[in-house]
């Protein structure tokens, strides 16, 4: 290829690991679907006989069905929270020059790094010596405290990417500040909106550490599952549900990751 | 340039990004010792060109010498090219010294011999003092002296700029223009020189590439090249130029007679072969080979005008002058003879624009 | 006071007024625009300051009393961190807890790097379906994704049957699962798709005219790695490793599920303490322990490898 400049020149080896990373990275998960056909209720290679049975059995299961109705209440109020939050915080870190931007935007950050069984023992302690019992709704408040920063880093990327003129162009065309928001911000945000509510969901549902901590006796569908591993024999039923999640989560993310970065490519002379 | 021998032999060099040529067949020869520009407008493939030079983009077919050796399987690390880049390209992670130092890792020098290296550069660049500044704390002038000390400290055969002047405001490259000259003079090397700014070219070069399209339009010295432009898009890239065009109506002996819009009818010295009978070419005129004054004051190459607008310049002026026949105004440059400095030439007043034979382009038709 | 200064005094009194008046003025027109940006910010600020600030203080607190059956003994007492310090299974589960959080950290940064690179520096088009697809498995079911090496790694697992299916082996290999290795390899894969982002957002944003530079002076390709490439993007390599770090040290899923009884770190201790041990208080101690342990290396290391990056210059 002499098209690509010296810095740039393909390299191969470094090609063969890329691949190789990737199926380290999807080769174990894919496991999950494959053994989900199996006829068996032990994994065991070479898998003798196929089956839909397990997926079958999942729209009879009614407590998975319970938590999974759980999962996506809890799932649709933490993304729409944080997300709401996720936009103040994002245009004003953006937007305006203050004092003590960088410390204030560390500590909303902060649930990124600290470990979850520690945000969810701390959490635990205060619902309990407030008096609420632990219920979906303190596993929304939890949520919600692990998915603004991920909504925020979601946004500010998408504001920092927006000129501040093009709003400064609509007042000075006359539109007052709801107008112009509704007109210029909103559809030049929404498709990183739209990404923070379906990233945040996807981290909701699939969030186990807190739930575990501030659930009560409503499950969510990950709660589900962990209680399922106990028993081998629900093996089956549980790489089945663990597929669907899967194939789902990936669309959605996918989805979502796709509308964060979706800027041209840019290619560089 | 035959006096002096090839240094650097550009051999039908063509580079192609997918469809897009960027350089097109492209032959140079440069001598040592010579400060050489390739000037054109951007994407003309100057760039490109610099940078098959210093071995970042590999020319599609055509190969470059250096000092009698073919480049082509030399890896930039290993040519006897340094380059200052258009950003300069300053190491952020390293204070000026260890920049300026960067290239020596190689020759393994001590680090006392290292040092009195560094502290020449930086005594040569006017940088005294700045080895321990980080880049972020330098002016553009000085990032751009940092990056030169770099390039040169490796003691080059060829140094490249590309447009290393590009990023500085207008007071500071005209002084860097000046040292550039000076440093050139006093290192003695080859330099080639990337630039979009004729002028800029014109003040620094030995020889002037001038390129369009990945083509070489016209290879001279500065002087040549404003006073003889071979065709109306040098023409117009390099100065100001006034266009006529004209046709061959008459040979007379040693003379030719053309037919011109605007300035009607010239004689011309008759060389070249672009004066055969009937033959239509441009006539460039320069804005200050053209004189105005509001007395028809000599008999021959002279033309009557309006004045349509001027504009003051201090130093002088320029005015845009209707003639019959032709759609744009003329420009004519220059100290206002015979005119009073401090009125103003009203707007339709008459004026008579004459100029010197010899002074008159003849280009080929487009 | 003394005489000559009045002099210089008043004139300075004189002008007081004028550049207080001018610096309220400028001052108001900050403090104005720093009002917006804080009356925006104020919803999302308090949110979190609150629900992260009040229950850290409320386990601060508690760590300070003693279990008594169901209820609290709210007396002052440090006995939660005598226990913690004095106990030698503590100790041993601190240091297996960073010891295997180190290594997950140091192999996924390991890695991650050279795909990072390879992606910043080696695709041309289509990069963002490369980034999308690096960072996905992070965003989905982490308890699925743990689950998975249980299943890859166990005693009738994918590996050991295959193996056996083969005929290369005859017996189930033991080693596989429950041990601190399968931790390790465990963490590793569930974070290689976090370290990814930060160590490529450094690679990308290095300008490639500096590494034109480099080898332009004379540097080779593993000289220009080493001596700037490297360097450049070493934020991005102390970001990712403190990002693994941190929340690494304190997982109590992947132990559990695939650990077995060696493999087993703090954070399943301080789980049992809020759960089957019913010692609050002392889940708590440990918690904060844990943090503060955590939270002095990751500053530590910072320190320490910018110290070092300034001095190898």
């Amino acid at each position: 290829m002499k098209d690509v400049s010296y810095i740039n020149r393909p390299n191969r080896p470094l090609f063969v690991y890329a691949v190789l990373f990737l199926a380290f990275l999807y080769v174990p998960v894919l496991f999950l679907p494959l053994f989900s056909f199996n006829d068996s209720i032990y994994i065991a290679f070479p898998i003798e006989n196929w089956t839909l049975q397990w997926y079958r059995d999942m729209f009879d299961n009614e407590p998975m069905i319970a938590a999974l109705m759980n999962s996506i209440r809890v799932g649709a109020v933490a993304s729409v929270l944080s997300t709401f939050l996720g936009v103040f915080g994002a245009k004003a870190v953006t937007r305006y020059r203050m004092p003590g931007r960088d410390p204030i935007v560390t500590v909303i950050m902060a649930p990124l790094v600290i470990p979850g069984i520690i945000l969810g023992v701390a959490l635990l302690i205060l619902i309990n010596r407030v008096g609420i019992t632990p219920s979906l709704y303190t596993i929304t408040l939890g949520h919600v405290l692990v998915c603004v920063p991920f909504s925020m880093a979601t946004l500010m990327t998408r504001f920092e990417g927006f000129d501040k003129s093009m709003e400064e162009a609509s007042a000075d065309l006359g539109e007052n500040a709801w107008w112009t928001f509704w007109r210029v911000t909103f559809p030049m945000v929404f498709p990183g909106l739209l990404a923070s509510v379906l990233l945040c969901f996807t981290i909701s549902f699939d969030e186990f550490i807190l739930a575990f901590f501030l659930g009560g006796t409503d499950p969510t569908l990950p709660l589900y599952i962990w209680g399922q591993l106990r028993f081998p024999q629900r093996l089956p039923n549980v790489l089945a549900l663990g597929a669907c999640i899967l194939v789902i989560s990936f669309i959605v993310v996918f989805i979502s990751q796709w509308l964060t970065h979706r800027e041209p490519d840019s290619t560089r002379s | 340039m035959s006096s002096k021998q090839t240094f650097i032999n550009i051999d039908r060099v063509s580079k192609h990004f997918g469809d897009v040529v960027a350089v097109d067949d492209v032959s140079i020869d440069i001598s040592a010792g010579e400060f050489f520009s390739l000037l054109g407008p951007s994407g003309c493939g100057k760039t490109t060109l610099l940078r098959m030079l210093a071995g970042f983009e590999s020319p599609t077919s055509g190969e470059i010498h250096i000092d009698g050796k073919a480049m082509s399987e030399i890896p930039p690390h290993q040519r006897p090219t340094n380059m200052v880049f258009q950003n300069y390209a300053i190491f952020p992670h390293l204070n000026v010294a260890g920049n300026i130092a960067y290239g020596l890792r190689k020759d393994k020098l001590g680090k006392v011999e290292q040092t009195r290296r560094v502290d020449e550069a930086l005594e040569m660049m006017k940088l005294e003092g700045y080895g321990q500044r980080k880049a972020n704390e330098l002016s553009g002038g000085q990032q751009q002296r940092v990056a030169l000390a770099r390039a040169l400290i490796k003691r080059p055969k060829v140094l490249l700029l590309d447009e290393p002047l590009g990023a500085l405001d207008k007071k500071l490259r005209e002084e860097m223009q000046l040292e550039l000259r000076a440093l050139q003079e006093s290192v003695g090397i080859t330099f080639i020189f990337v630039t979009h700014d004729q002028e800029e070219a014109l003040t620094l070069s030995d020889r002037v590439a001038v390129m369009a399209r990945g083509d070489v339009l016209q290879m001279a010295a500065p002087r040549q090249l404003y006073n003889r432009p071979v065709n109306v898009e040098v023409a117009s890239f390099i100065g100001q130029m006034n266009f006529f065009d004209a046709q061959v109506v008459d040979v007379q002996g040693e003379k030719v007679v053309l037919d011109t819009q605007g300035l009607g009818q010239v004689k011309v010295a008759s060389n070249g072969d672009l004066l055969q009978k009937d033959n239509r070419l441009v006539v460039a005129l320069r804005p200050e080979k053209l004189s105005l004054s509001l007395q028809r004051e000599v008999q021959d190459h002279v033309v009557r005008g309006e004045l349509a607008t001027s504009a003051y310049l201090g130093d002088r002026s320029h005015f845009f002058v209707s003639l019959d026949g032709y759609d744009k105004p003329v420009e004519v440059a220059g100290q206002e003879s015979g005119l009073s400095s401090d009125r103003a030439l009203e707007r339709g007043s008459e004026v008579w624009l004459s100029w010197a034979e010899d002074s008159l382009v003849l280009l080929p038709a487009p | 006071m003394n005489e000559p200064v009045t002099a210089a005094q008043s004139s300075i009194e004189k002008t007081r007024p004028v550049s207080s008046w001018r610096s309220r003025i400028r001052a108001f027109y900050h403090s104005s625009e720093a009002f917006k940006g804080y009356t925006l910010l104020s919803p999302t600020m308090l949110v979190m300051l609150f629900s992260m600030c009040v229950p850290f203080a409320m386990m601060v607190v508690m760590s300070f009393w003693s279990q008594v059956g169901y209820e609290f003994d709210t007396d002052f007492t440090l006995a939660n961190y005598s226990k913690v310090t004095e106990g030698a299974v503590y100790t041993q589960l601190l240091i297996r807890s960073l010891w295997i959080s180190a290594a997950c950290t140091f192999a996924t940064v390991i890695i991650s790097y050279p795909m990072a690179y390879y992606v910043a520096f080696h695709v041309h088009r289509r990069k963002m379906i490369w980034i999308i697809l690096m960072t996905l498995p992070f965003w989905t079911s982490y308890l699925l994704r743990i689950f998975t090496w249980k299943v890859i790694l166990g005693f009738n697992g994918v590996i050991n049957s295959g193996l056996i299916g083969l005929g290369l082996i005859d017996e189930p290999l033991e080693f596989l699962l429950y041990n601190p290795n399968a931790v390790v390899l465990t963490l590793t894969h569930a974070w290689a798709a976090f370290a990814i982002l930060p160590i490529y957002v450094s690679l990308e944003k290095i300008d490639r005219s500096l590494l034109e530079a480099a080898t332009d002076l004379g540097d080779g390709p593993v000289a220009r790695f080493m001596r700037v490439t490297l360097p450049l993007s070493l934020p991005g390599v102390i970001a990712a490793t403190v990002l693994i770090f941190v929340p690494t040290v304190g997982d109590y899923v992947t132990p559990a599920l695939v650990g077995g009884p060696d493999g087993l770190m703090l954070a399943n201790l301080i789980q049992a303490h809020f759960g089957i041990i019913n010692n609050w208080p002392g889940g708590s101690a440990l918690a904060i322990m844990m943090m503060a342990i955590v939270g002095i290396i990751a500053m530590a290391y910072i320190a320490l490898t910018r110290f070092a990056v300034r001095n190898i210059e």
